[in-house]
């Protein structure tokens, strides 16, 4: 019996206070608490307004030939006449240049920073110098690339001109926009690399590998998804800059005859203009003015980034962790604050 | 996991190519450097000739914008002034306004609609709200500039303003929808996501035992928010503010386009009217004025007013940096 006894009682239930209401709170609080439903709604009406809107005016106005004809010069025939198939290849052209050279640089930096990082004080140098590209306004990153490509040894990137070289071509315009993509490939791979467990690192060194041989053959393999998130966001931030292509690529809405005889070379040594500054030529602000034009060219614009937006989705999705833990900071490139 | 090919195993040189590809890879962290310091010094020297010629009167009022501008474009010196002659504070001013004001708004909505997304959204609207404040981020200044100009601007022209208003300050500047608040309206919403993003991935590194704690002593859950969560992650959202300030600062096509570009000084003396009154920031002018960049004094003008916004992103990072070591020191790692 006094084995019994000594037996713990066994657990009861649980008493749960009830449930705390919200018209139990003071009114500034529940005043409050209205506002948070208030601000979340209004986000979601805005971004639905603005896809609703943008879905209206392209189904409204984008035709099939708009997507097959190049622009024709002079203002008052090019709101009756032409497309903007210029445009798209432009735009592809320079999101190509530019990420082919962002995504190598970005996880070359990137593999320094986090796994050899020696001298420290370069390592922390080249961190807040990146940092600070980050907050670097496009126009101003622009104005730079502009004198740096109008230097004459640079000519063979664009087209020579009276002092030195004129400084406006796609392989100028990307190699710039580049700049602006390069921070958020360069963090999504960092924070990709930080978050590899250290077993794996530990697992090849034990093999007798050195840091080259691992980081090449065990740890980015194993962060693709990180890089590739971290590419395609950086893509979205280059198709839709305006700055960088009005400096750096002219006004001219054609694709210029190609420089030289270099084929695809050529093509991008010439200037042209992208679907952005196409749509900044077409609207009310731009000397086109034909805003049929420019609503049509801004939903393919729109398409395009959502497409992108989409694929970064699919990406993280397939790895729990990597959309949980760092969306944000891929988003934005410099929130590693 | 990849790299499942038994070969990897054998690849990579020993030792002697370990050195080689940490000096490769160094050399291409210390390329962006230089380049990153080129910056500086390319755009400052350019500079340099406006700022000398001008000194501090730079950043003071003087003549119209424009018609300095224009004199510059026209090699037609303004009377008892050089070709350089420029005084820039009604785009600085500009640039103050719009960027304070959204970054102001900004601050309000953005702690909110944190506070609601991490909180109180049931967990259907949690799972919109993420690709919503994606989409919002990701749509170009351009299309956020088109939709103002030609969608928002007309609305604000024919609902808000009213001939009257027009009227009284006909005689110095003309108001139409393209004003302060419709550019700083969108501006808003251009820097939303930014700041949600941050405040709430803070809110959610809140260690839950802090606001058990204050729950259980019987404080409500708004209290408990506002006394506990949000006081732990003020760093937090003082990053993301930074943040957003750099974006605004820098933002040039849409302010070009639904701003009302006009480089006029906006009087907040004015009352109400100064809500309408049109402005054209730094960043939205280097934009404007892009295609005199071929003209010598131009060109020396538009690169000041580019070194002035360099160095606000400079001071920005720095404050950046500031706050981070706050949030370090907080044990804090958003």
């Amino acid at each position: 019996m006094a084995g019994v006894a000594a037996s713990p009682a066994p657990p009861t239930a649980v008493v749960r206070p009830p449930r705390e209401r919200i018209s139990s709170w003071p009114l500034a609080d529940r005043a409050f608490y209205a506002l948070c439903w208030i601000s979340g709604l209004a986000l979601c009406a805005i971004a639905l307004w603005i896809v609703l809107y943008m879905l209206v005016k392209g189904i409204a106005y984008l035709k099939p030939s708009l997507l097959t004809k190049s622009p024709v010069s002079g203002s008052i025939e090019q709101t009756s006449n032409g497309g903007f198939l210029d445009p798209i290849e432009g735009t592809l052209l320079v999101t190509a240049v530019g990420t082919l050279i962002a995504a190598p640089l970005g996880v070359a930096i990137a593999t320094w920073l986090t796994e050899y990082a020696r001298p420290s004080w370069l390592a922390r140098a080249v961190d807040s110098a990146i940092e600070m590209l980050a907050g670097v306004p496009s126009i101003v990153l622009a104005l730079f690339g502009l004198i740096f490509f109008s230097q004459g040894f640079l000519g063979f990137l664009s087209q020579p001109a009276a002092s030195g070289s004129l400084g406006q071509s796609f392989l100028d315009a990307g190699a710039v926009m580049s700049l602006i993509a390069l921070p958020l490939v360069l963090a999504a791979t960092r924070e990709g690399l930080e978050a590899l467990p250290p077993r794996m690192r530990e697992a090849s060194f034990a093999l007798g590998k050195t840091r080259a041989t691992t980081s090449r053959y065990v740890l980015l393999p194993a962060i693709k998804p990180s890089i590739a998130a971290g590419v395609v966001l950086g893509m979205g931030r280059i198709v839709g800059d305006t700055a960088i292509i009005t400096i750096l690529l002219g006004g001219s809405a054609q694709l210029t005859e190609p420089v030289g005889h270099t084929p695809v070379f050529g093509l991008l040594r010439g200037t042209g203009s992208t679907l952005t500054s196409y749509v900044y030529y077409n609207s009310p602000a731009g000397e086109g003015n034909a805003h049929e034009k420019a609503y049509a060219a801004a939903f393919v614009l729109l398409l395009m980034v959502l497409a992108l937006n989409a694929l970064v989705t699919r990406i993280t999705s397939d790895r729990p962790g990597l959309a949980g833990r760092a969306f944000e900071i891929l988003r934005f490139g410099t929130a590693r604050a | 996991m990849t790299g499942g090919d038994p070969k990897s195993l054998l690849k990579g040189g020993g030792a002697a190519g370990d050195r080689r590809a940490e000096l490769m890879l160094g050399a291409l962290g210390a390329l962006v450097l230089v380049l990153i310091g080129a910056m500086v010094v390319t755009v400052a020297v350019k500079a340099w000739p406006s700022f000398r010629y001008n000194g501090l009167g730079w950043f003071g009022p003087g003549a119209e914008v424009d018609t300095e501008l224009r004199a510059m474009r026209e090699s037609a010196p303004l009377k008892g002034h050089g070709l350089l002659y420029f005084s820039a504070w009604p785009l600085i001013w500009g640039t103050i306004v719009t960027t304070l004001a959204a970054v102001v708004l900004a601050l309000v909505v953005s702690t909110f609609a944190a506070i609601f997304l991490t909180e109180f959204a049931p967990p259907q609207m949690r799972r919109t709200l993420d690709p919503v404040i994606r989409l919002l981020a990701g749509v170009p200044s351009v299309i956020y500039g088109l939709i103002g100009i030609l969608a928002i601007a007309p609305w604000v022209d024919q609902h808000l303003l009213s001939d009257a208003r027009k009227k009284s300050v006909n005689y110095v500047v003309q108001l139409n929808g393209e004003n302060l608040t419709t550019g700083t309206l969108i501006l808003t919403v251009m820097i939303l996501p930014i700041m949600v993003a941050i405040t709430a991935r803070a809110l959610e590194s809140v260690p839950p035992s802090w606001r058990e704690g204050s729950v259980a002593l019987g404080v409500n859950r708004w209290r408990t928010i506002r006394r506990v969560s949000l006081r732990t992650v003020w760093p937090a959202v003082a990053a993301g503010t930074v943040l957003a300030t750099a974006r605004a600062l820098g933002e040039a096509v849409m302010l070009a386009m639904v701003a009302g570009s006009t480089p006029f000084a906006a009087n907040p003396l004015d009352g109400i009217t100064f809500l309408f009154e049109p402005v054209r920031p730094l960043a939205a002018t280097i934009f404007q004025e892009s295609e005199g960049l071929t003209i010598g004094p131009l060109s020396h003008t538009i690169y000041a007013m580019g070194a002035v916004l360099l160095l606000s992103a400079a001071m920005l990072s720095l404050a950046g940096w500031a706050v981070k070591q706050m949030l370090v020191r907080q044990g804090i790692r958003p």
